[in-house]
């Protein structure tokens, strides 16, 4: 069950597009100009450091150590569809063809963004990475790394994200779905996968189904 | 069903509200047959805990009969009669592990709140503010109750409601502060405030083998409980010409007591200076907590002794002698109690005769449409009253 937008909310979040447009434009020229000294794509030398191109873009880096051995918490991540369960500003993530995903936000005003992304890094037990393909909306990539913990006390787990959205008014949008809070948003999303892998459910004070999350 | 409702400083309503449901699969839900409130419920009330919003359910300390479980509950089955922890712990995480359950990593669905307050978040409260998570209470006919199978203690029918009901919080809070202490043989124990959880700390500290223990409270009726019942000698601080510091001090022999319990937190009142200036800033907001026993457990402890803390504390706290503490090497005992792990030894003991904690209690089976007379009484400590259980059926 989502959490719609009141509309005070939905004011908020145009107010901080329409800022956002103007930054992105302002940015668009400078992306431009790194796009031409870099090749798009994730740098080959850290598989585990996704970067866009000439380093552009927001980043984000969270741990969190979950008392689960490393390759339980793989195999649950590598389900990549399963991710909206603890990522809820995903809508879905669904699998295509030739190993590539698709994945859905929904943005201010309910309208949804979607991209397409490959997995470019996949050590079982170790490590996943992910990156949108050549074109996507959403110019994004991320990793997740599964380090055992000293003495036995479960696994690291450490996320990085690097987004960059494009320019005009569906980046604008973008940017404030994912850029708004991005750091507190991965820290929510590590919180609740934590609580699944342990518990097996997400905690809520709600006294009702309804008035749940 | 009917509920005792928050809904701002001094003012608590019995509403009627909707039923909770099952919502999370290890949930369960409790027909409450006995619900008491707590001296940190008095925190709420008075309005020093921040983030309660207007409707929340209060109450952490409840008991019941489980008439509902969620699909993934095994151990907890309907009809149990049980008591309920006030701390919601998973049972998974490595603090449960550690049977540190009041730690729990993963039920605060608030915790962020928590971080940006504490750094880290402990485990959800019932009934105790969205920082810990806005859980509802048990102040109310029904509650839903996260990770039963982990918090639920099926009690037997041979003992009474009145009997059990302190293992929800204020025993094993209680024995917890005593335990703290590292009691041994000959040990000298000294107890702040003889309340529920003061009183029962006495009793506890004896269990463990205190050879004395002196309690200090300035309302008669409550240090008359501490003599008749749990045995302490007694400081009446409002009577004394010294301060409790050399009072202790001279009663000890020149040591002072091996550990000091503080059993009041941070509304404690006082007749000293630095009382005053603690009214004065937390009134005006530039302190948010008023520690007088604290510091004079800190002044009064002797050398390599103990401080034990049960009393709960929330934010800043000012002028702590902490350069005595220092200089006396004394150790800090403190935190939310890990009720799990004592409810069912404690529950052995109760069983077995060794201690009955219902002795705290002075208004019994008080109709819950009455809560908010009830609260207002405990406030003010009209009526000699240390503890009111809430009958949910009246």
């Amino acid at each position: 069950m989502r959490q719609r937008l009141s509309s005070n909310d939905r004011m908020t979040l145009w107010a901080a597009a329409a800022v956002g447009a103007v930054a992105v434009t302002a940015g668009a020229w400078a992306v431009a100009m790194a796009a031409r000294r870099a090749p798009r794509g994730v740098e080959k030398r850290r598989s585990d450091m996704p970067t866009l191109a000439g380093g552009r873009g927001e980043r984000v880096e969270r741990t969190v150590t979950v008392l689960r051995p490393p390759e339980e918490l793989y195999r649950r991540w590598r389900d990549l569809t399963r991710l909206p369960e603890v990522m809820t500003h995903l809508e879905s993530v669904t699998a295509l063809d030739g190993g590539r995903t698709r994945w859905t936000v929904r943005g201010p005003g309910d309208i949804p963004l979607s991209w397409d992304a490959e997995i470019v890094a996949d050590e079982p037990g170790r490590l996943i990475a992910w990156r949108s393909v050549e074109g996507a909306e959403v110019d994004n990539a991320g990793s997740v790394r599964f380090t055992p913990a000293p003495g036995g006390r479960g696994t690291e787990v450490k996320v990085l994200l690097s987004y960059a959205p494009p320019a005009g008014r569906l980046g604008a949008a973008v940017a404030t779905v994912l850029g708004r809070s991005g750091d507190q948003e991965v820290r929510e999303d590590l919180r609740r996968f934590k609580q699944r892998m342990e518990a097996h459910e997400v905690a809520t004070g709600a006294r009702r189904h309804a008035e749940a999350w | 069903m009917r509920a005792v409702c928050w809904h701002g400083a001094r003012d608590v309503r019995v509403d009627t509200v909707p039923d909770p449901e099952i919502v999370n699969p290890h949930d369960a839900i409790v027909r409450v047959t006995s619900t008491a409130i707590c001296g940190s419920d008095l925190h709420l009330y008075n309005g020093v805990i921040p983030t309660m919003r207007p409707g929340d359910i209060l109450g952490h300390e409840f008991m019941g009969e489980v008439v509902e479980t969620g699909p993934s509950s095994r151990t907890v089955k309907v009809g149990d009669r049980v008591v309920i922890p006030f701390t919601i712990a998973c049972g998974a995480c490595f603090f449960c592990r550690e049977q540190l359950t009041s730690l729990c990593d993963n039920t605060n669905p608030n915790a962020a709140m928590a971080e940006a307050l504490y750094g880290f978040s402990a485990s959800g409260l019932f009934g105790y503010s969205h920082l810990y998570g806005g859980y509802a209470g048990g102040q109310a006919e029904y509650v839903r109750v996260p990770f039963a199978d982990v918090g639920a203690c099926p009690v037997p029918a041979r003992l009474t409601d009145e009997q059990v009901l302190f293992l929800s919080d204020i025993f094993p809070t209680a024995y917890m502060a005593a335990e703290n202490c590292g009691i041994r043989p000959g040990d000298t124990i000294a107890v702040w405030g003889c309340g529920p959880v003061g009183l029962l700390a006495i009793k506890s500290a004896y269990l463990l083998g205190a050879d004395r223990v002196i309690a200090i409270d300035r309302w008669p009726a409550r240090l008359r409980l501490a003599e008749s019942e749990a045995k302490a000698e007694t400081i009446n601080y409002e009577d004394i010409d010294d301060d409790v510091v050399e009072e202790l001090k001279q009663r000890t022999g020149g040591r002072g007591p091996d550990a000091c319990i503080d059993a009041v937190g941070t509304e404690a009142h006082g007749t000293t200076l630095d009382a005053l200036y603690d009214r004065v800033k937390t009134a005006v907001r530039l302190g948010t907590d008023r520690p007088v026993a604290l510091r004079q457990a800190i002044q009064a402890c002797r050398k390599g002794g103990t401080v034990s803390i049960p009393g709960v504390y929330g934010g800043y706290l000012d002028k702590i002698p902490f350069g005595a503490a220092f200089a006396k090497a004394l150790t800090f005992r403190m935190g939310q109690t890990h009720v799990h792990r004592y409810m069912r030894p404690l529950l052995e003991r109760i069983d077995a005769g060794h201690i009955d904690p219902s002795f705290v209690i002075s208004h019994r089976r008080w109709p819950l449409s009455r809560a908010a007379d009830a609260y207002g009484m405990f406030n003010d400590k009209r009526e000699d009253c240390t503890k009111v259980v809430l009958d949910p059926t009246r």
